[in-house]
């Protein structure tokens, strides 16, 4: 494995370089410069950012990388970040742990987890899109930021909008988890809950964003928000001692993550800091909503949207944004794509937890069951080198666990009550005291 | 049978600003062939060089996806309210 980074490096580390970038169509690839848009107006098509990756060849280097802070600002060069840009707090970095229990269970033996259950500010994968896109929000003058979420994105927004001045606005629809409202409401931020669900959502902040001169993250703001998201391939890169591991395991909402941590890895890969290999990537989806598991199984290059109905609502997503290109970088790849019943939601986030002291939410739930459907049918071999990706923490959505254990009575603070206790609780017959 | 449709600020630019029209069209293809006929210059970023609708543009009728109404086959009602949203990434009805 990769040394740590140094503690005590500094997040304001003075930048060497940084790659120059711009928007661009992903279809007719026309420019756009750098301007909070999502879209081309040509073609309506997305835009992605693009770097000049020869301005910092000689600079992005494993040394340098490592002499930086431990967070995600360690990638600064290759993110679409403005000049001067001071990160205000540390995000990232999250551990890359060795499931070998897990494993065992699954019938593997190379199994890692990038545990972004512990991300910080607010303990999800998001905080890493809204710190790049926050940074571009401030550089464009926004005062406002907002965005449609099915919550981790609310908690992220609104943390990350605390710490750095802004007004946060965040639509949700209104059966979320209480903990993700609450864990919303916290930072001040107003949260207006939408009847619907987060497509319906998604659509009205489209509109509003039309009309409102307001920094959407996932809207006008979405090309520099999703690189966020690169920064997760860069760490499980960097962390397995600058290899890339043989699979990925990824949970699939708007489909944007798998398709970045492809690109990470192609960076890398372009600017020699690993060697070039072969990667699949696998995606995971809740069956209740599993639209882009059910193209790829289908042989389907387009997404038929869904109506959504699992308990893993942070991957709730029906007409996913991304969901074209996801497919894209799973059957490129010569990966597949999962989906798992609710019930086995519940049953990989027990299985993580018991196995490797991971609590995840209920998409870390669909990733572990995914999993374990890609060992046993085969489509994951059991000596190769995966990562699951754990996306977000289980503290946000216990509710899924409801039912799952049992309350005991008390009992009194008393020996001779506890011994009798571990008697009743070991089936060993009770002792006497004398 | 009028129905009314919200164009986008992305397209206003080609639609001399109007943001809202009426018209009187029974599905989707008609609405689109008004569109064309109705702005000409609307028309290469609707549709691509075969001629198809752009795979990144959704259509909502009373704010509902029109994939969830039968697409294509959704036959327009009075007074339906037809939004035209770009898609963030996806889309394609």
């Amino acid at each position: 494995m990769a040394k740590s980074a140094r503690p005590g490096a500094r997040e304001t580390r003075k930048r060497v370089a940084m790659a120059s970038f711009e928007l661009r169509c992903r279809e007719c690839n026309k420019s756009w410069g750098n301007q909070p848009r999502s879209i081309c107006d040509d073609c309506f098509s997305p835009l992605e950012v693009f770097y000049d990756y020869d301005s910092v060849r000689s600079t992005f280097t494993r040394e340098r990388i490592a002499q930086g802070p431990p967070s995600m600002w360690r990638y600064s060069d290759l993110l679409p970040l403005p000049e001067n840009f001071k990160p205000a707090m540390p995000t990232g970095f999250t551990p890359l742990l060795n499931a070998p229990h897990l494993a065992e269970s699954l019938r593997g033996k190379n199994l890692f987890l990038k545990n972004d259950a512990v991300c910080l500010p607010t303990l999800s994968f998001k905080d890493r899109v809204v710190a790049v896109a926050l940074a571009q929000a401030k550089a464009f003058g926004f005062e406002v930021v907002s965005c449609s979420s099915t919550g981790n994105l609310a908690n992220a927004v609104a943390a990350h909008a605390a710490r750095n001045g802004f007004q946060a606005w965040i639509f949700i629809p209104s059966d979320l988890e209480p903990a993700k409202i609450v864990g919303t409401q916290v930072f001040g931020a107003k949260v207006v809950r939408i009847s619907g669900s987060y497509d319906q959502v998604n659509r009205l902040c489209s509109q509003i964003a039309d009309e409102h001169n307001w920094g959407f993250v996932n809207v006008n703001l979405r090309p520099y928000y999703a690189e966020g998201s690169k920064t997760v391939g860069y760490e499980i890169a960097e962390q397995m001692g600058w290899r890339l591991p043989d699979n990925v395991v990824v949970p699939m909402a708007g489909g944007s993550l798998i398709t970045k941590v492809k690109k990470a890895f192609g960076e890398l890969i372009e600017l020699g800091l690993v060697e070039d290999k072969p990667v699949k990537f696998f995606g995971a989806q809740a069956t209740g909503c599993s639209p882009i598991s059910t193209a790829v199984k289908a042989g389907n290059t387009e997404i038929e949207p869904q109506k959504p109905k699992t308990i893993a609502r942070s991957l709730a997503i029906g007409n996913p944004a991304d969901g074209h290109y996801a497919i894209k970088t799973i059957t490129g790849s010569g990966g597949w794509s999962e989906d798992v019943s609710d019930a086995e939601v519940v049953d990989g986030i027990q299985l993580l937890a018991t196995t490797e002291g991971v609590f995840t939410e209920t998409a870390g739930g669909v990733t572990v069951g995914c999993a374990r459907k890609l060992y046993a049918s085969g489509r994951i071999s059991p000596d190769e080198t995966t990562v699951l990706c754990i996306t977000g923490n289980g503290l946000k959505t216990t509710d899924a666990l409801t039912g799952k254990y049992e309350v005991e009575s008390p009992i009194a603070p008393k020996l001779a009550e506890f011994e009798a206790y571990l008697s009743r609780s070991l089936n060993l017959p009770e002792t006497v005291a004398v | 049978m009028p129905i009314t449709v919200q164009i986008p600020s992305a397209l206003r630019r080609h639609t001399n600003g109007i943001a809202k029209m009426t018209c009187s069209v029974t599905d989707l293809n008609g609405l689109f062939s008004e569109l064309d006929a109705k702005f000409p210059e609307l028309k290469p970023h609707l549709r691509d060089e075969t001629g198809q609708i752009r795979r990144f543009l959704n259509v909502y009728v009373n704010e509902e996806d029109i994939r969830f109404l039968g697409g294509n086959n959704y036959a327009f009602q009075d007074g339906d309210e037809v939004l035209l949203v770009p898609s963030i990434a996806g889309g394609r009805f």
